[in-house]
């Protein structure tokens, strides 16, 4: 059996050279605004979605009010701007995400205290507590919060340096995608060091790790605030990226954003989070919400069937699938996969066409019943539109359901082929 | 008392343990000294894995004092009776179990070998470290499961890793609790001598319902009936009390153990 290396690779050295290519690369094939604009977000992502997996992914620590942390470092961070703007301070914008990153650390070391004392629903339970109470603390304190108008900033202040003002979106963009690359080679380097390896300990068995010489309770203090403060980094970047932090960045909402991206990107991988989770979190955030007004309606049924039919998230299906690759057996799955897609399109087209029908009905009375889908009219309040709907929902259900017990026999046949040559491979060796 | 402190390397001076109103370790006495093996049988209920708790820290005993090496441990969390040495085995598995053999058996020398909760040092350049889990793992002969994850493995094997995490630390006195719990005839005869030989040099004290592995394993015998210990004495003067008759091991042997 091959033993599995710890040390970086050739195939490592390719992975990060690679995302490094592709951070420097994208923003010069999508030279667009509106590209820039959700590259930088999107690299904000990243960071806080790989922050918040510390905890979930790593630490089996399940979160409900990480948005604590990022939010403060934005305030922190956008305060510092100004107070800089101002004279009183001398902090350069591009130093900025670390005191975010720093007053994330300073807030997690303090509230995370109380927090990680307890493990499991109680550790649930605190961050959602603290949660409500920062939430409810910045319509308390309008001075440090700003109220409903948020705090404004400019991050162009100063002499440039270099020539470099960030004025232009695209120097924002390099500085986040400099922290980006950053703060993700250095989370990836806690999975390697002894406290992340303890980390994943005390998410698999708490009790035994405190039988081999660890304090669970410290592990998971130190991995919250470690978490904290790139959380905090994210925070910071933030309020440069946007020049305006309001309350919502503490809020519940921005807190279970993040949960759900990482779900869904899939916490048992150290990439899930990356490439799905935030850059899912991103398009579905800018791009569904222009797209349809009931954006949120289609994230919360993707989450429901995600986390009945794949709870490992994407993540844990490309893996699966790459398994399949290797063993060289993904070409038998193509032909499921695309009749499998194709069935699902059909279901979604008639679902969808039903709860825009409905949202048309509620939010859109004024423009009347008739909407544009897909390139048809339909008729809100016609019989015939709900009925052809509801047959193309039927019947792309139906063919999927069909597909995939052909798929799921097939998978099976593979998963068991797998095994078998595992097997001989172990008795072979 | 302190010079008789030292002469033991785990003391039990009137243990007692309630749960509730029920008191589940009445007054237990007992002095181990280093380098014994001490099996510790009883019939179901005496408070033998309870007794396996307070002394591993599980939970603080309601009065009495535990001493190890003189020094007291009682009422101390676990993490700091291991650092002082003492390691214990569990009667249901208790691994990593998303972890691989491997990391399982890593995991228990971390602290021991000082690298604590260090985020600033990888792994990979912890030789000693991974040496000693190396060498922890040819010793329970799990090689060739190095790589697999502790959920993949067999009732056996995991029994296996079970006391590899154990003695990887390096504790010098080991608790075990029923290690051969659940496992064939052949099986156990085989882990009677895997136990022997990974626990050689070192105070051990276990808990077993087999007779064959306790007069295999043992120097000495204690005899724990309703929480208190009634006999504790070599196998053969054990054998021959006639209060351990009674209480116990007369209607074991009966059974044709």
């Amino acid at each position: 059996m091959a033993r599995t290396s710890e040390r970086l690779t050739r195939r490592d050295w390719f992975v990060w050279g690679g995302f490094a290519v592709v951070l420097i690369v994208a923003p010069l094939l999508w030279r667009s605004s509106f590209a820039q604009t959700m590259l930088s977000q999107i690299g904000i992502a990243i960071i806080a979605c790989l922050a918040y997996n510390i905890l979930l992914g790593q630490g089996g620590m399940l979160s409900f009010g990480h948005a604590v942390y990022s939010g403060l470092g934005s305030f922190i961070a956008i305060h510092a701007l100004n107070l800089t703007s101002k004279g009183q301070l001398a902090i350069p914008a591009s130093l900025l995400p670390l005191v975010g990153g720093i007053a994330g650390l300073f807030f997690a070391a303090i509230l995370g205290y109380v927090t990680t004392k307890k493990s499991g629903t109680t550790f649930a339970m605190i961050t959602l507590g603290i949660g409500e109470l920062v939430a409810s603390m910045s319509l308390m304190i309008p001075e440090f919060f700003g109220g409903e108008g948020g705090i404004q900033g400019n991050r162009v202040f100063g002499k440039p340096v270099l020539g470099i003002t960030f004025g232009p979106q695209i120097q924002v963009y390099y500085l986040i995608a400099l922290y980006c690359f950053i703060s993700t080679a250095a989370m990836y380097a806690l999975t390697r060091t002894p406290l992340g390896r303890m980390l994943n300990a005390v998410r698999d068995n708490p009790e035994r790790v405190e039988f081999v010489g660890y304090s669970t309770q410290h592990v998971r203090y130190l991995a919250f605030m470690i978490s904290g403060f790139f959380a905090g980094v994210a925070g910071g970047l933030g309020a440069l990226n946007f020049e305006i932090v309001t309350a919502e960045v503490v809020g519940a909402a921005r807190s279970g954003a993040y949960l759900f991206f990482v779900f869904l990107g899939g916490a048992a991988f150290f990439f899930g989070p990356i490439i799905i989770g935030a850059v899912l979190l991103v398009i579905a955030l800018v791009l569904l919400s222009e797209l349809t007004k009931a954006w949120l309606l289609y994230l919360g049924i993707v989450f429901l069937i995600m986390v009945m039919y794949a709870p490992g998230g994407i993540a844990s299906l490309i893996m699966m699938n790459l398994r399949v690759a290797v063993f060289g057996k993904l070409n038998r799955l193509w032909r499921h996969y695309i009749p499998l897609a194709v069935a699902g399109l059909v279901a979604l087209a008639g679902a969808a066409a039903m709860i825009e029908m409905v949202y048309q009905l509620q939010l859109n009375e004024a423009l009347g019943p008739e909407m544009q889908f897909l390139g048809l009219t339909l008729d809100a309040k016609g019989i015939a539109s709900w009925l052809g709907s509801l047959l193309v929902l039927a019947v792309g259900v139906a063919l999927f359901e069909w597909l995939r017990r052909g798929f799921s026999r097939e998978w099976n046949r593979i998963q068991e082929e797998i095994a078998n040559e595992i097997a001989q491979r172990e008795a072979a060796a | 008392m302190s010079a008789a402190g030292s002469e033991f390397a785990v003391e039990l001076r009137d243990v007692r343990k309630s749960f509730g109103k029920t008191e589940i370790i009445r007054g237990t006495s007992l002095g181990v000294k280093a380098g014994e093996r001490v099996a510790i049988i009883g019939p179901n209920g005496a408070g033998k894995s309870t007794l396996f708790n307070l002394i591993s820290g599980r939970f603080g005993p309601s009065s009495g004092e535990i001493r190890l090496r003189g020094e007291r441990i009682d009422g101390k969390p676990p993490y700091e009776i291991a650092r002082r040495g003492l390691a214990r085995s569990f009667q249901v598995s208790n691994l990593f179990t998303r972890l691989s053999v491997f990391e399982n058996v890593r995991c228990a020398v971390l602290y021991s070998m000082g690298y604590r909760y260090a985020f600033w040092r990888f792994l990979a350049d912890l030789r000693d470290a991974n040496e000693r889990a190396e060498q922890v793992i040819a010793m329970i002969k799990l090689e060739r499961r190095r790589d697999h994850l502790a959920m993949n493995l067999t009732y056996a094997e995991q029994r296996a890793l079970e006391i590899g995490i154990t003695i990887a630390g390096g504790a010098d006195v080991i608790l075990l609790d029923e290690p051969t719990a659940g496992m064939s005839r052949s099986e156990t005869a085989r882990f009677v001598d895997l136990i022997r030989d990974v626990t050689v040099g070192k105070t051990l004290l276990t808990v077993e319902h087999d007779m064959g592995v306790v007069f295999g394993l043992a120097d000495k015998i204690a005899v724990l009936v309703y929480g208190e210990v009634i006999a504790f004495d070599t196998p053969g003067a054990v054998r021959a009390n006639a209060r351990v008759q009674e209480a116990y091991l007369g209607s074991v042997l009966a059974q044709g153990h």
